[in-house]
């Protein structure tokens, strides 16, 4: 008896410390998190002493070679958000217009086959999709459109426009999907048609996750770096139109840190590039965290 | 009456007609009806037809991409191009050590991130409880998730490669491009334990097995098709990404295959960057670029279709 009962504590001390172990683990996450800013920060920060932050920020002119250097990120920024925006412009609609095509519209059978295809379009390589846009599409515009150049805004815009929509899409799709039969079976029994019931009941209720979806898009978007490299054009200046080349932050980072000397001004100045770049897609996150926290879809009560 | 009074409410003020009224009334309702009911039919073919076209732009721009691909690459792929390193400063030969490079990559970041990702989704799905705990460490793999992968760029150069003194290496891509699969991974284990039964925890737990036992020998066999899926599903996203090894392992050119993990690598995704960006060759070396790039969607397309079919099977026999 009193083995048996030895035994027993032997076994739940073994429990416990199987699952403090996969606590350890589980907080992998959180801690890479954590030395990503800590180590950002670490080798941004010291631009700082050189350059104010808000020379930095507002600054107009990226001239990182010249003598005397200038680090105004100004240009980059606004590069960065206006190729979002026209991206998500052509995104949005598409995505989730696809959304409510794949879960309210179309049949079991085509779901089964263009779900698929929108998988595949989200694990093109990035780079890949970068090369199409130098190569097909970027001569296309310049004859199409007389553009100086093919590699610019738009191109850029087009290309992250589908990077993001399988994002916007799957998400926003899971979101519609699960909204309740009951609300649509009640609206469609009141006489609405099919689209009434969509655009008055099953969006409505589904809109928190369509946000979220959105949101993530666009922080996907903002973040995307080989497409913005190859195809934005690079040249670090506020665009005066749609077809002037452009050049978004990941593409500053990418491009001049093989150059920087290490630890040189240039360097802590990439790296402070980069601790904007990561608040911006850390705002988004949140903002898309928030949304889904708490306005968490809870059948007819979000209506 | 008018026809918004129709349309907006037809029984409002009813009670105040004479029957000739209510009936007058109903008739013009009845034949105003056939004509706006076809109006709203049409509304909805119209946008439904949207609604496929765009489902069809999606389709149409996957069948471009891989068109222009395929008819302009398939012509540079041949048995030198596979087996053979880069000759003549990169302008002729092969690419086998950008694939070399690639699955050596990979393959580390499936090392690093498998074990730590399941781990983790075991924590998540069967121990914690819910609160202000677990909702810490969802939001680290979210935001982890969003991290753009120029970012995961810089924090490899400043960890892997000079805190820890790895150098441009091997094992500084792979934990690097470990670290952004990390999610991928989580995500897909957890949802491989979701779709366990409850039963089996129970009849196993009911049977006087711990936890553990529990986890060990029936949750964790039940899951793993699901948990497998996730990591091809993490090699094809690893095996894909630039900007991450572009610092930490990638160089434009080396001239003999690695031998230690401390080693540098070429790799197919920057070996493409590198052609068709750098140098004075850019347009001698297209049809190099487009076999590398067929080379490459070869790879991650098939690994992606590999798990959707899997997946697919798994589920129909799932019921």
């Amino acid at each position: 008896m009193k083995t048996g009962y030895k035994k027993g504590k032997a076994r739940q001390r073994r429990e416990l410390a199987i699952r403090v172990g996969f606590f350890c683990v589980a907080l992998a996450s959180i801690t890479t998190l954590t030395l990503i800013v800590v180590f950002l920060f670490m080798e941004g920060l010291p631009i700082f002493s050189k350059v104010s932050v808000q020379d930095f920020i507002f600054g107009k002119y990226w001239y990182p070679t010249d003598d005397p250097a200038e680090f105004g990120i100004l240009a980059l920024i606004i590069a960065s958000l206006t190729v979002t925006a026209v991206a998500s412009a052509i995104s949005i609609p598409l995505g989730v217009m696809t959304a409510l095509y794949l879960a309210e519209v179309c049949s079991a059978r085509i779901r089964e086959w263009v779900k698929p295809i929108v998988e595949l379009l989200a694990a093109l390589p990035s780079v890949v999709i970068g090369f199409f846009g130098m190569v097909v599409v970027a001569p296309f515009l310049q004859d199409i459109f007389g553009a100086a150049t093919g590699l610019n805004l738009f191109n850029a815009s087009l290309m992250l426009a589908f990077m993001s929509l399988p994002t916007i899409c799957s998400i926003s799709e899971d979101a519609i999907f699960s909204v309740s039969k009951e609300l649509k079976e009640a609206s469609l029994a009141l006489g609405a048609t099919h689209w009434e019931t969509i655009w008055r009941v099953t969006v409505p209720a589904s809109i928190s996750g369509i946000s979220t979806a959105v949101i993530l898009g666009m922080s996907r978007a903002i973040g995307e770096t080989m497409v913005v490299l190859m195809v934005a054009g690079g040249a670090a200046m506020i665009p005066g139109s749609l077809f002037d080349p452009v050049r978004p932050m990941p593409a500053s980072i990418a491009a001049e840190m093989a150059e920087a000397p290490f630890r040189d001004d240039h360097y802590y100045a990439l790296f402070a590039t980069g601790i904007v770049l990561f608040l911006f897609t850390l705002i988004f996150n949140m903002v898309a965290e928030n949304i889904s926290h708490k306005y968490r879809q809870v059948g007819a009560a979000t209506l | 009456m008018e026809e918004s009074t129709i349309s907006n409410d037809p029984l409002d003020s009813i009670s105040s007609l004479s029957p000739e009224e209510v009936q007058e009334k109903a008739e013009l309702v009845a034949s105003k009806w056939p004509k706006l009911n076809r109006q709203r039919m049409i509304m909805q073919g119209v946008l439904f037809g949207l609604f496929k076209f765009s489902a069809a732009i999606n389709a149409v721009a996957l069948l471009i991409i891989v068109y222009f691909l395929v008819s302009r690459g398939w012509k540079a792929i041949n048995w030198t191009f596979l087996t053979q390193p880069p000759i003549d400063s990169m302008t002729k030969g092969g690419i086998l050590p950008c694939i070399v490079g690639t699955i050596c990559l990979s393959l580390g970041s499936l090392l690093v991130a498998f074990p730590i990702g399941v781990a983790s989704a075991v924590y998540l799905h069967e121990y914690a409880r819910p609160g202000r705990l677990l909702r810490l460490i969802r939001l680290g793999i979210n935001n982890l998730a969003g991290v753009p992968s120029i970012v995961f760029g810089l924090f490899g150069l400043a960890f892997f490669v000079v805190w820890l003194e790895f150098g441009v290496s091997i094992l500084a891509g792979s934990l690097t491009l470990g670290a952004m699969t990390l999610p991928v991974i989580i995500g897909a284990s957890e949802e491989a334990l979701r779709a366990v039964p409850d039963t089996y925890r129970e009849a196993s737990l009911g049977l006087g097995a711990t936890k553990w036992q529990t986890i060990y020998r029936v949750v964790l066999p039940s899951a793993l098709p699901g948990i497998l899926t996730g990591a091809i599903l993490g090699i094809s996203r690893a095996a894909g990404e630039t900007a991450p090894i572009m610092f930490t392992a990638a160089v434009f050119y080396s001239p003999s295959m690695p031998s230690s993990i401390f080693d540098e690598i070429m790799a197919l995704p920057y070996h493409i960057y590198v052609l068709a960006t750098a140098g004075t060759e850019i347009e001698t070396t297209r049809h190099l670029q487009y076999g590398t790039a067929l080379v490459l969607i070869v790879l991650v397309l098939g690994l992606n279709l590999v798990a959707i079919i899997y997946r697919s099977y798994l589920r129909r026999r799932m019921g």
